[in-house]
């Protein structure tokens, strides 16, 4: 048998691991909540269980989605995950060849160039010994990308890399020193009995210098132990990302997503958290206005290891930027909202001073303005001119005494309150015989449509407006006004609408792009969500992000949510008009009262005769 | 004694020397733009939900300021955190962060998932 008592750390820990990490496992797949047990169970015998197995192994060893935000990072860590990953495989077959079994030990493969000294033929032995050292090489060049990165993280694309706890320094410094202890333990070994190929048989005549019998046991024994350390600490630290996020592809595939209350998911998101820092890079509390302990990847830490505070809980703009830049696919923002939720006080009702229980009015549109929307008067003149021009019959909702949507409470974590709200409205809406919901808000527009249960569509006013365009219902006037659009978080990353508003765009001015659009566009620094920074750390972010919007020096700033144009118009950049005001300025009037002054001249006499 | 349909109202002055503002403390902790806020009343004007009821931010940050939390807990539960008051502040204070540390603080809210 091949043994030696070396062996014994390297069992004991990776015993250990498997046992702590099966706990944890079962405790976060027994707190699963309902909806997300029903797509497992719905699932689990389909083919996205297969579809999950090939994404896997395209994220999990491949990294496709690091390798395309950044080669050299992409490269980093598939040379180390793969590469190891490709060590403990065919060193298996390797050894499993060697043993002529399938069933040899299992600690064979780890520590072989100790146990293979009595050359002996079998199957390969050349193809596997120098594939081995290939594989070596790869592991060991990804590590030193791995070293200078913890070092320089600028040269590998990182601005900033993130501050470790305990955990994470006991795992990562065993991680370093784990492939540098196997290339000399082997290195070693060759040195003495001559099996090593051209990297262990080169470096081990380098050793021959030296005392190398009495050099191998140490080693060896200092390479076991090395990764019995490296085994202990992974649950605890940040490198438990690498058996959860196997877990966390399948649940994502089977369609669990992240629900109202904290649950199994939850934690299993929290533990898929590699900790690679590029939210620290994306988000704009930190380049903008430089606060740089609250950004998700502390967000997360602190959540993990209890210590979250309801500071850093609460200091999030919820722009969506670091959602969109997580290579590993964590809901962030939505883990954070789970965080803020508030103990509830069952059966209580709020918000029963609202009188207005059934709509008077039957319109085919119900117009929902919103609260920011009041707050820029402008948008709502232009979407009456609108609708007035289209020639549809709508129902101005919150036009004298609206309620809120409910969002702004749901992101602080009032989810009683926002669900009070919800039901008022939609009782509203229902009554009203609508077939269609417009609004002016993005933050409405993303709580129509991810908490209402509406039976009609909803559609933001810059969907609205296109449709009708498309339909002939009013015409533009084209000019040669230079515009840029900027993507409000809600409306682009929030409800994944990019297009409509720059088509409506392309047809009134000239389109002017700039550095950080779309997916990747900047929060004007006014959002609701953020209830700890003031206005002074606003400014900053606002005044950034104009910098990037107004680069091409446009005449209009043009943007399709009301929050924004009201955090823009104060930074006196360019001049900032909802997509609304722009198709309403650049219409061409086609009913009988011509313009705008005739149409108030006319709304006076009506109010007068009233009176009278 | 006799009901004369008249009573004596309650003295209204309020005592700054005991006065508790130690829970006032907390929310400058939290919000320092608080201390900027000059009782305007623009808030209240702009609030979607004093459209409905009576019910305004300024009246409430005051009677936080003087320590009479009488009442004030439902007062503020009126609120629909839509913001709309922080947009109008002159003052540039953050008004909505103000009245949602006053309910956390006056409810003795804790989050469901927060050790503090």
């Amino acid at each position: 048998m091949n043994f030696h008592p070396f062996i014994l750390p390297f069992a004991i820990g990776a015993i250990l691991l498997f046992a702590v990490i099966t706990f944890k496992f079962v405790m976060w797949i027994r707190n699963l909540d309902r909806k997300q047990r029903y797509y497992v169970n719905k699932n689990f015998f389909s083919f996205k269980t297969i579809s999950a197995i090939w994404e896997i192994f395209r994220e999990a060893l491949i990294h496709r989605n690091i390798y395309k935000k950044n080669p050299l990072l992409g490269y980093m860590h598939m040379s180390l995950a793969f590469g190891w990953f490709l060590l403990i495989v065919v060193g298996k077959i390797e050894s499993s060849f060697y043993a002529g079994t399938m069933f040899e030990e299992p600690w064979l493969a780890i520590f072989f160039k100790y146990f293979a000294k009595e050359q002996h033929e079998y199957f390969g032995a050349a193809f596997f010994s120098f594939t081995m050292d290939l594989l070596l090489l790869i592991v060991l060049s990804g590590l030193s990308l791995a070293i200078f990165k913890r070092f320089k993280s600028r040269f590998l694309g990182m601005k900033k890399a993130t501050r470790h706890n305990r955990f994470d320094r006991i795992a990562l410094a065993s991680l370093w020193w784990i492939f540098p202890l196997r290339l000399l333990a082997e290195s070693n070994t060759a040195a003495i009995s001559g099996n090593g190929d051209f990297l262990t048989g080169s470096i081990g005549n380098l050793l021959k210098a030296l005392p190398v019998e009495s050099m191998e046991l140490p080693l060896w024994w200092g390479y076991s132990s090395v990764l019995c350390l490296f085994f202990v600490s992974l649950p605890f630290s940040r490198y438990m990302h690498i058996p959860t996020e196997i877990v966390l592809v399948f649940l994502r595939k089977w369609g669990a997503t992240i629900g109202e209350q904290y649950s199994g998911l939850t934690d299993i998101q929290i533990n898929s958290c590699s900790r690679c820092g590029i939210c620290i890079d994306a988000c704009q509390l930190n380049f903008a206005a430089s606060i740089n302990n609250v950004q998700s990847v502390y967000f997360i830490r602190d959540t993990r290891y209890g210590s979250l505070t309801d500071n850093v809980a609460n200091n999030c703009l919820m722009c969506g930027r670091c959602v969109e830049a997580c290579p590993v696919g964590i809901e962030l923002t939505l883990i954070r909202q789970q965080l803020r939720n508030k103990a509830e006080i069952p059966g209580k009702h709020y918000f029963d001073y609202n009188k207005a229980e059934i709509s008077k009015n039957k319109a085919d549109i119900v117009y929902f303005a919103g609260c920011m929307t009041h707050l820029t008067p402008t948008i709502i003149i232009a979407m009456k001119k609108i609708f007035e021009e289209a020639g549809v019959k709508y129902w101005f909702m919150d036009e004298d005494k609206g309620l809120c949507c409910g969002r702004p409470m749901r992101q602080q974590g009032y989810i009683q309150q926002s669900k009070d709200l919800i039901s008022k409205n939609m009782r509203l809406i229902a009554s009203s015989g609508a077939k269609l919901l417009v609004t002016s808000c993005p933050i409405c527009y993303k709580s129509f449509t991810d908490e209402y249960v509406l039976d009609i569509p909803v559609m933001h006013h810059s969907e609205y407006i296109k449709t009708i365009i498309d339909k002939k219902l009013i015409k533009l006037q084209k000019s040669k006004k230079s515009i840029v659009f900027h993507d409000p978080c809600d409306l682009g990353r929030g409800s994944g609408i990019y297009e409509q508003p720059r088509e409506i765009i392309k047809q009134i001015g000239e389109l002017h792009s700039c550095e950080l659009e779309r997916e990747e566009s900047l929060c004007c620094g006014g959002s609701l969500s953020n209830a700890v920074i003031e206005l002074e750390t606003q400014i900053k972010i606002r005044d950034h992000a104009l910098e990037v919007l107004t680069e091409s020096k446009p005449e209009i700033l043009a943007t399709a949510c009301p929050l924004c144009k009201k955090s823009f118009i104060h930074g006196n950049k360019a001049k900032v008009m909802d997509i609304a005001e722009i198709v309403a300025e650049n219409i061409i009037l086609q009913s009988k009262i011509k313009t705008v002054k005739e149409r108030s001249l006319n709304s006076t006499k009506q109010i007068r005769t009233k009176i009278n | 004694m006799k009901n004369w349909g008249f009573n004596i109202s309650k003295p209204r002055v309020i005592d700054w020397d005991s006065a508790d503002t130690s829970e006032y403390a907390k929310i400058i902790e939290k919000v320092p733009s608080a201390q900027r806020c000059l009782m305007c009343g623009a808030c209240a004007a702009t609030c979607s939900a004093s459209n409905h009821v009576d019910f305004n931010f300024r009246n409430c940050h005051l009677k936080y300021r003087r320590g009479q939390f009488e009442g004030l807990a439902e007062e503020l539960d009126k609120c629909m955190l839509c913001g709309k008051c922080k947009l109008v502040c002159p003052r540039g204070v953050n008004t909505r962060a103000i009245i949602y540390n006053m309910r956390i603080f006056i409810n003795n809210l804790d989050y469901k998932n927060i050790e503090q």
